[in-house]
């Protein structure tokens, strides 16, 4: 019984394959009897049911056959009711549309008149809004709605255009014209009005184009007017001169500048961006209004940079670089946006030369101040040794050694105090400052070179200026401390203060320029120190002369009495000697002399020497003056010859030397141009031997002064008429007792 | 280069005067006076250079007057000569005296030498003594005789320097006639150191040197002053000389070691400074041909020859060069040292340039020493080329 409610399968007793036979073949082999018979009741009953059913079914369909039945017939009737109202609607739709098209026919004459009036009417508005027009043009222009009015005017131009050869249209046209006219004119009055802002002007050259003036004349304008207002701009600087720097640059900058910037932007809207793809020779005229633009904008630049170079110049002054620097930067930094606004000029270039110039002046003027200031220093100096020569020589002792060192002091951190304050122009954040061609000149041309080699120069040129002939009155301790400063700043000064300038400016390295080496000014120095203490030394040294001769030539020497004394010359002479002698040992080494020996030894040495001739002399006879002659001769030729205004090396005993032998070299040849008696030969001799007494210990080669004083008393042998020299014991006492 | 041909002459006594004999123009002769205190040996040299010019003639004539500081020959007369000397007085004191004397005529010297005198040259030869035409009457202007120089082209003028006083003789007749004097008028009574004619203007200046001025004297006017270069050295002027071929322009050395070229129409600043010396320069002279060469010579026993030539008479060198010689042969000769000598010992207290021959000059040191010398031949052919 599985598969019962199989459709297909012969056993359901529903499907369409029922097979009865084996539908009950089945049943009776598979069912008892009990079963068979239930299922015979079933069927039964089940046949039963359905019988029932399938009569009333057919009851059912029967009636309603009939009544269908019923329904044709009655249809049958109707429809030929119908037919007839048919027809008679077809003829009454027939008479229908006859009667309609006698209507549209006799209506189409009216409808079109109608529309023609309505056209008439439309014309009617328009004309009446032309008639209407220089009217409203006037009011929108009194109300000054000038764009309302061009709006207007625009509207019905083209009317105008095409139906001015009429006479009702001329009228209205010139009407117009002239309207517009004023309203160009007082466009164009806005042009010149002062007060006009930009933007007020942009407008009105906006609504001019749109009345189609001519774009070039408009520019020339509208330039011409900028013109005026920038001019004005710039008349105002102009009287600002005397501002605060960083004022005129903000007012610059907030002013003329941003008015410029204006200006360029409005004219590139205008004139160059917005005009150009609408004309025909575009390019033609974008060429011409750049052309303007740029020139105009370079006059303008030009006058600009003029009067901020002017005022720059004026603010210079070494205690406002920091000020300075700021609103040379300023000024730059404004200068970058006028550049990306016109980018057919630099002006970053023109900004960055005048704030090299600036640079450059700078430093220019902290050289004439450094001049400046070593001047009064140099000029106190001399004051102080004035002051201290007056008040008396042992006290001018220490204070020769502080002044030279405060005075190289001085100038030195003077000198590092501007690098300092110029250093403010490399500021890394200024604009200018991180240019390559401002950093190269600014460092090497403006600083190193022209500031810290120029004041080197200006040092030595300066000292070299007292060696002059026309310095007579400089004293000598001035030369002296001169010479030793020179030599300062060769051995120290100029290096530390080179390589200074070269650490903070980076001057010295990879500039294609020439640097002046530092060796170049170092040997400047040391010949300008040797050149001062030549001239030291023969100061000092014509000093001595002038009392040695005029100690020779004022005295009678051919009645003297006989020597009781040194004479008061030659200690004054001794006394100098030492004075200078402790005045150069304030600055100067002791330096190497020849042989030394000590006090007494030298003494006896001194002594044998002048023994060696003296035997000559004192057993003097006539015969043996030739000898005596030949042995000093014999004696030059064996010695070296002797340099008197030669140059002295950088040591006590050297310059010394070169005094004292300047000063006796003058002893002989004024001994020589005088006749002496007996008793001034002597009064020579214990001269000559008080000297050499005094005169060793001050020199590097003691036999250089035994040599020239053996030359005097020599020569004075010569001189003499008598010449009988003194007894060497008594010549000793007489010196000691002097 | 200094010592070609440098021929030495020994005194034996100490000397200043050095002067060359003007008037004779064809041979190289020099008088040397000698400064000893034991006045009567004295002399008078006349050192001539021999023709082969490896010796000396010389003539001597005793001075025995007294010790020589200066001598200036006559420029027309061979024979005539002034000196300015140290006499003694009966007083046993010094007086400074100046003398006109006439050279014995030179048949003298032929009659052979003389036994007194051991000669030094070849041609040694005493002569008889010196005649004294006349004396220079100074006493009363002053102590100091310093020169006696001759009129540059009349033998009858001579002006002596006294102090601070010129005086002009006249000495056409067998006495000094004094004609005109001149003084200098100053505070603290300066001397003058020498003095000399002007060789242009027809004479008529006298220029002397007092202290550290050179001041110029117009005969004609009274002896006013013409010029004067004040403070020409920072220290005594010792000597000075006019360019002989070139106006207004002189030459000067002082205490101060240098030399100064000047033009004396700017007496302001010197042309050319130059300190070659390392001390006193005693004497300047200008070559009378060729005057861009400059002789100084100092104490320190150097002479130095100097070229001037950017302001010499002959700037471009010799004159009778053509012009294409002067374009490829002729260097021009640059201003500054041309040769040093150093063959003195002592200081070089005076030089002269010789006149009969332009490449030569003697110079003579304090310890008698002379030395006779020429210019270099690379200088002389550049000047002559």
């Amino acid at each position: 019984m599985v598969d019962f409610d199989d459709i297909d399968n012969p056993y359901n007793i529903n499907g369409p394959n029922f097979c009865p036979e084996m539908y009950v073949q089945k049943l009776l082999k598979g069912s008892s009897l009990k079963q068979v018979m239930d299922k015979e009741a079933d069927i039964v009953r089940d046949t039963q049911s359905l019988h029932s059913d399938m009569q009333t079914l057919v009851y059912e369909n029967y009636n309603k056959f009939i009544s269908a039945t019923d329904t044709v017939k009655k249809m049958k009737r109707d429809f030929r009711v119908m037919e007839d109202e048919m027809e008679q609607l077809a003829a009454n739709m027939e008479e229908i549309t006859k009667s309609s098209q006698q209507i549209s026919s006799t209506l189409q004459d009216t409808r079109q008149q109608f529309t023609k009036l309505l056209g008439v009417h439309s014309l009617l508005k328009r004309l009446q809004f032309l008639f209407k027009l220089p009217a409203k043009l006037s009011a929108r222009i009194k109300e000054e709605q000038y764009a309302q009015a061009v709006q207007d005017y625009l509207h019905a131009q083209r009317v105008l255009e095409r139906y001015g050869n009429m006479a009702s249209f001329q009228g209205i046209q010139k009407d117009c014209e002239i309207i517009l006219g004023d309203l160009k004119q007082r466009l164009r009055d806005q042009f010149k009005n002062k007060e006009a802002s930009a933007k007020d002007l942009a407008k009105a050259v906006d609504l001019l184009l749109q009345l189609s003036e001519p774009a070039d004349q408009l520019c020339a304008e509208f330039l011409a007017h900028a013109e005026t207002r920038l001019e004005e701009q710039l008349g105002l600087l102009e009287n600002f001169q005397e501002q605060d720097l960083l004022e005129f640059v903000d007012m610059g900058s907030k002013g003329f500048l941003s008015d410029l910037c204006l200006v360029v932007a409005s004219y590139n809207d205008m004139f160059i961006n917005r005009l150009a793809p609408e004309m025909h020779s575009s390019d033609d005229f974008e060429t011409l209004a750049t052309g303007q633009l740029s020139k105009f904008v370079m006059e303008r630049m030009e006058k600009y940079f003029a009067l901020v170079s002017s005022r720059v110049e004026k603010q210079q002054d070494v205690g406002e670089t920091l000020i300075l620097v700021r609103a040379l930067d300023r000024f730059h930094r404004r200068l970058q946006a006028i550049n990306t606004l016109f980018q057919h000029t630099d002006f970053t270039l023109t900004g960055t030369n005048i704030a090299l110039k600036a640079g450059r002046r700078q430093c220019k003027i902290h050289l004439q101040a450094l001049k400046g200031h070593f001047w009064e220093a140099l000029t106190r100096v001399r004051q102080t040794l004035a002051a201290t020569k007056v008040a008396g020589q042992d006290k001018d002792g220490p204070s020769l050694q502080e002044l030279l060192t405060s005075l190289v002091l001085a100038t030195r951190v003077k000198v590092k105090n501007v690098l300092q304050d110029l250093l403010v122009f490399l500021q890394p954040d200024l604009m200018f400052a991180m240019k390559p061609m401002f950093r190269e000149a600014f460092c090497v041309d403006g600083v190193r070179e022209g500031l810290v080699v120029g004041f080197m120069h200006h040092l030595t040129a300066t000292a070299r200026g007292f060696c002059a002939p026309g310095h007579h009155s400089v004293p000598p301790a001035l030369l002296l401390l001169l010479s030793k400063m020179c030599l300062d700043f060769e051995s120290t000064c100029v290096r530390e203060l080179l390589s200074h300038t070269d650490d903070c400016f980076d001057a010295g390295v990879g500039s294609s320029s020439v640097v002046t080496a530092p060796n170049e000014l170092c040997t400047n120095m040391r010949a300008a120190a040797q050149d001062l203490l030549n001239h030291y030394v023969r100061m000092q040294g014509l000093i001595v002369s002038q009392m040695l001769r005029k100690s020779v030539e004022t005295r009678d020497w051919l009645h003297t009495i006989e020597p009781r004394t040194v004479r008061a010359v030659m200690k004054r002479v001794v006394e100098d000697v030492a004075a200078m002698d402790a005045q150069v040992g304030l600055l100067y080494e002791e330096g190497q002399r020849a042989e030394r020996s000590s006090d007494s030894s030298r003494r006896t040495h001194s002594m044998s020497v002048s023994r060696q001739f003296r035997p000559n002399w004192s057993s003097y006879a006539s015969s043996q003056l030739d000898q005596s002659a030949i042995a000093t001769n014999i004696h030059k030729l064996f010695s070296e010859r002797i340099e008197i205004f030669s140059s002295v090396g950088f040591s006590k005993v050297s310059i010394l030397t070169g005094i004292i032998k300047i000063g006796l070299k003058t002893f002989i040849e004024c001994v020589r141009l005088r006749t002496f008696s007996r008793f001034g030969l002597q009064q020579i001799q214990v001269d000559t031997h008080y000297l050499q007494l005094y005169l060793w210990r001050f020199v590097a080669d003691e036999n250089l002064v035994l040599f020239l004083l053996d030359e005097v008393l020599s020569s004075t042998v010569h001189r003499c008429l008598d010449p009988v020299l003194m007894e060497p014991s008594v010549m000793d006492i007489i010196c000691e007792r002097g | 280069m200094a010592d070609d041909n440098s021929i030495i002459y020994g005194l034996e006594f100490q000397a200043r005067a050095l002067a060359p004999q003007l008037a004779e123009t064809e041979a190289v002769r020099f008088f040397v006076g000698t400064q000893s205190l034991k006045f009567s040996q004295n002399q008078i040299h006349l050192v001539e250079l021999d023709e082969e010019q490896s010796f000396v003639n010389t003539r001597v004539f005793p001075h025995s007057v007294g010790e020589i500081w200066s001598v200036s020959p006559s420029p027309v007369s061979h024979d005539i000569i002034t000196t300015c000397y140290n006499t003694l007085t009966e007083e046993s004191t010094c007086l400074m005296k100046s003398s006109l004397w006439r050279l014995p005529s030179s048949e003298s010297d032929d009659r052979g030498d003389s036994d007194q005198e051991t000669g030094s040259g070849p041609h040694h030869s005493s002569s008889g003594p010196l005649e004294c035409v006349c004396e220079f009457d100074t006493s009363e202007y002053g102590k100091e005789v310093k020169v006696s120089a001759f009129h540059p082209t009349d033998g009858s003028r001579v002006m002596s320097i006294v102090d601070n006083h010129f005086l002009m003789f006249d000495v056409s007749e067998s006495s000094a006639k004094l004609v005109s004097k001149g003084t200098l008028e100053s505070k603290g009574q300066p001397k003058f150191m020498t003095g000399k004619w002007n060789p242009h203007h027809k004479c008529t200046q006298f220029v002397t040197a007092s202290e550290c001025s050179v001041r110029s004297w117009d005969l004609r006017e009274d002896n006013k002053q013409a010029w004067c270069i004040e403070g020409a050295h920072s220290q005594l002027v010792r000597d000075f000389d006019i360019n002989p071929n070139k106006q207004y322009y002189i030459a000067s050395g002082g205490d101060d070691g240098c030399t100064k070229f000047w033009d004396v129409r700017n007496p302001s600043e010197p042309v050319i400074s130059r300190s070659d010396h390392s001390h006193w320069v005693w004497a300047v002279r200008y070559n009378h041909f060729h005057d861009q060469l400059v002789l100084t010579s100092s104490s320190d026993a150097r002479l130095v020859l100097t070229s001037v030539a950017s302001i010499s008479s002959e700037p471009d060198g010799h004159l009778g060069a053509t012009e294409d010689e002067s374009d490829t042969r002729k260097g021009i000769l640059a201003d500054g040292i041309l040769a040093t000598y150093d063959q003195h010992e002592d200081s070089v207290y005076s030089v002269e340039w010789s006149v009969a021959d332009p490449w030569t000059f003697a110079s003579l040191s304090y310890d008698g020493r002379l030395v006779i010398s020429k210019v270099p031949k690379a200088v002389k052919y550049k000047i002559l080329l």
